[in-house]
């Protein structure tokens, strides 16, 4: 049996889960930046990464602040190993081709525009201060590549066949948005944060809609990769992610410009 | 030295171009929340445009020039992201001087008024992002030219 965890212990996992989350999406979001189909997108997805490492240093730094340790929102993100990040798996699979990326994208601006949408009540003024903020830059996301998932989904032959593939690939990391522990139970309690499950019927309902505009079906399965946002068990690609994000801060400590 | 006065201070900051969008001043974008003094400290408070935009540490340190220059001592900058930015911010004056600059203001429609260019209202959507994070990418379908629209948060 594990020892109960403290309020404060609590509310620093559940930043780290915020700002993982945007920390490593926007990272993978940011490795298309030169390599997009057209220059549109490129802009598009480059100003989307942008949204998410600006979000990325609300939340880490308030994770810093609440740890109280004196670690700068930088500290955090390039300072710390595999096992330290409580991202959700979705956000740290590879981008595949352009369509993943965008369904990925989708599936997580959906949760993520409802979450911070409850957010905005928070009992913590400063997370509520967050949310109010950065809600306004996710609809925009949302709205985006909502739009595009159906414009590719019911467009082409090979642009549905793509975007089903991809909706298929990503739909089993889909459920551990919605996996509440102990850690949700005392933000609950709290009244920090909503209980993750209880996002799951508006998100599907938004999705769904979206979806079935986009001529594209929800597999029939509720098997579930987890263990990101416990930091049980990431899977093998966030290691090599880091590698990459982290090296000028592990090759040169402290570095600046 | 004696105190500069809140309005003279908010008057040397109208006079801090935005670093992207230099036709127009911080106090235009809406983005100087407060100008504070406590005893010989003077606080100001900024809110960022969009959580990400690269030009915010750029603004901090353009106001903190301006004001060291105008003999300002004792200097605190305060990022206040409550309540979030929003265009209605801008002001009128800067909503004039994007226009005639090229770039079409923010409407609550979500979408240009008319051409910069040429006034028309025949217009496409590029894209919905742009050139910075608080723009979007549209043409006119008159003129043929494309502008940038700030969008509407």
């Amino acid at each position: 049996m594990t020892a109960p965890i403290t309020r404060d212990q609590a509310f620093l996992q559940f930043l780290l889960r915020m700002g993982d989350n945007t920390l490593i999406l926007g990272h993978r979001v940011s490795e298309w930046c030169g390599h997009s189909p057209v220059l549109e997108e490129d802009i598009a997805l480059a100003n989307t990464a942008l949204d998410l490492i600006g979000q990325t240093r609300f939340w880490l730094g308030l994770a810093g602040e609440v740890e109280g340790e004196g670690k700068s929102a930088d500290d955090i993100a390039f300072l710390r190993d595999v096992w330290d990040f409580r991202n959700i798996l979705l956000v740290e699979v590879p981008n595949g081709d352009f369509g993943r990326t965008l369904m990925r994208q989708f599936l997580f601006d959906a949760w993520h525009s409802i979450q911070l949408g409850r957010l905005m009540t928070s009992s913590d003024s400063r997370v509520a201060g967050i949310a109010e903020k950065t809600s306004k830059e996710v609809a925009y996301h949302l709205e985006r590549s909502a739009d595009t998932v159906v414009g590719l989904g019911d467009g082409t032959e090979e642009s549905h066949r793509r975007m089903q593939e991809a909706l298929d690939y990503l739909w089993p990391y889909v459920g551990e948005m919605f996996q509440s522990d102990a850690i949700d139970a005392e933000m609950v309690a709290a009244g920090i944060a909503p209980d993750p499950a209880s996002l799951r019927d508006e998100y599907d309902a938004l999705i769904g809609r979206i979806l079935a505009t986009a001529t594209l079906t929800i597999p029939d399965s509720s098997f579930g990769h987890k263990g990101g946002r416990s930091g049980k068990m990431h899977t093998e690609h966030l290691g090599h992610l880091l590698t990459q994000m982290q090296w000028l801060q592990r090759a040169y400590p402290g570095a600046n410009w | 030295m004696t105190r500069p006065s809140s309005e003279q201070i908010w008057q040397w900051l109208d006079g801090v171009p935005d670093p992207e969008i230099p036709v127009i001043s911080l106090v235009d974008l809406g983005i100087i929340r407060g100008v504070e003094w406590n005893g010989d400290m003077l606080t100001v408070s900024v809110t960022p445009t969009y959580s990400g935009c690269p030009a915010t540490s750029i603004i901090n340190l353009d106001i903190e020039t301006a004001l060291r220059d105008h003999g300002i001592e004792k200097l605190q900058l305060k990022t206040q992201i409550s309540p979030a930015w929003t265009t209605d911010w801008l002001s009128d004056k800067g909503r004039d001087k994007l226009e005639a600059y090229g770039i079409a203001p923010p409407q609550p429609a979500g979408g240009p008024e008319r051409c910069p260019n040429c006034r028309s209202t025949n217009l496409t959507k590029v894209s919905q992002f742009g050139s910075t994070p608080c723009k979007a990418h549209w043409r006119c379908q008159d003129c043929l030219e494309p502008f940038d629209y700030f969008k509407c948060i």
